[in-house]
């Protein structure tokens, strides 16, 4: 058992990284990546963000919008799939706003340090993505736990990694108009490139 | 007229949501491998950007605030429903080809982008009109990304034989790298180059200067 939830873990930070083999979260991986402790900042917030949405939106999906999902309410035949969008949307939401408040009151040298990150996190594909993944694949409760939490480990590698390489990029001569965002496209090319070798992997 | 087409075009060239303004790229990468499903993503993308734009538009006035957010997020929403069940109901094939990326229009920063930086101040046409030419300007980079990726990596276009591959007895060997995602990170690189050597005032300023001839041991000063 303990195997089966470390090769989900494994998984989604090598094989199936959010960023760098299914490419969400793009718009801040790109636009927060100029500096090693913004992106660090930005990593624990989408770590912490994944581990409580995604096992949540799998309660909701289970028990009240997937097809029979509400027998136990006594409507055995209604599927509520459709409005699978609006609430998980809904929910990240929600659980941004309540960590933000939660983190204000009683931690708040964290919140200082996360900062405008945490609001901006609602809008990260990398979160609604990975929710819709956890549909897709039809994982349970415990595993749906694991599948956030290494989804979000697996991004904030990533972020951590192109903040890396693009703190010294600073110092490099690019032409003119590759300069900033063509150059860092091209980096992150070949660092999928070079996350594709773990494509293979079967745990 | 001459503003309506302004707003209209500007998006596309001058300030292409995703050369310039960084917004909207995760599908962008993801669904362009052929040209076919990047067009439905286009049109989907297109339709949800300027449908949202006047909606929110019409009703910006009476918005409160500190909520506007989870408002035009529950607009957006709805639109992303209809759109992904339309396209369930009659392009089922597709929709399982764009698997995530259609519900991801949620998020995608283009739309919410728009809503917050122009419908929240104009009036619903001309807010119609710049979600139309964002979402051309979006439709744009991906086209190109798509053509390229298709053609080159399996000789096709919209799956008819443009140059017939070695395998169908043809001349062209297909190059299997524009088939993997990464390749639409460097064709996307490229092209904000030439579009940046072309339209000189967007290139970004340098964070350092560095003279012709420095000694290349100045960078391990600052590592």
């Amino acid at each position: 058992m303990l195997e089966h939830y470390l090769s989900i873990f494994i998984s989604s930070i090598f094989i199936e990284n959010l960023a760098l083999s299914v490419f969400l979260g793009m718009c801040t991986f790109l636009a927060i990546s100029k500096k090693i402790e913004a992106a660090i900042g930005l990593g624990i917030a989408v770590v912490v963000v994944l581990a409580i949405t995604v096992p949540l939106n799998n309660i909701i999906y289970n028990f009240l919008l997937r097809d029979g999902a509400l027998s136990w309410l006594g409507y055995p035949d209604v599927s509520l799939e459709f409005v699978g969008l609006i609430s998980y949307i809904g929910v990240i939401a929600a659980c941004v706003q309540i960590l933000e408040m939660f983190l204000d009151k009683y931690v708040p040298k964290l919140y200082t340090a996360l900062g405008i990150f945490l609001p901006l996190i609602t809008v990260n594909c990398a979160i609604l993505g990975a929710s819709l993944f956890m549909v897709e694949k039809n994982l349970d409760f415990g595993e749906s736990v694991v599948y956030g939490l290494g989804g979000g480990v697996g991004w904030a590698l990533a972020i951590v990694l192109l903040a890396g390489i693009r703190e010294k990029l600073k110092y490099s001569d690019i032409p003119d108009g590759l300069e900033g965002l063509g150059i860092t496209f091209i980096t992150v090319g070949l660092m999928t490139f070079g996350f594709m070798s773990f494509g293979g992997i079967i745990l | 007229m001459s503003k309506f087409k302004e707003i209209l075009l500007t998006p596309i060239f001058k300030d292409n949501p995703i050369a310039l303004q960084i917004l909207g790229i995760c599908s962008a990468l993801a669904v362009t491998s052929k040209l076919y499903p990047t067009l439905i993503m286009c049109v989907a993308l297109t339709v949800t950007v300027s449908l949202s734009n006047f909606f929110i538009s019409l009703i910006r006035n009476i918005i409160p605030t500190n909520i506007r957010i989870i408002v035009q997020m529950t607009i957006i929403a709805s639109l992303v429903i209809l759109v992904d069940q339309f396209l369930k109901a009659y392009d089922y094939e597709t929709s399982k080809t764009l698997s995530v990326f259609v519900g991801l229009i949620i998020t995608n920063c283009i739309v919410m982008g728009r809503a917050e930086a122009f419908a929240m101040q104009n009036p619903p046409g001309i807010s119609f009109l710049d979600g139309l030419g964002n979402g051309l300007g979006y439709s744009l980079i991906l086209i190109v990304v798509g053509t390229i990726r298709e053609l080159l990596g399996s000789g096709q276009l919209l799956g008819i034989d443009i140059f017939t591959t070695t395998q169908n007895g043809g001349w062209y060997v297909g190059n299997n790298f524009f088939l993997l995602a990464p390749s639409s990170f460097l064709i996307i690189g490229l092209f904000i180059w030439a579009l940046r050597s072309w339209k000189t005032e967007q290139v970004e300023e340098k964070e350092f200067l560095m003279s012709k001839n420095a000694p290349k041991e100045v960078e391990t000063h600052h590592a």
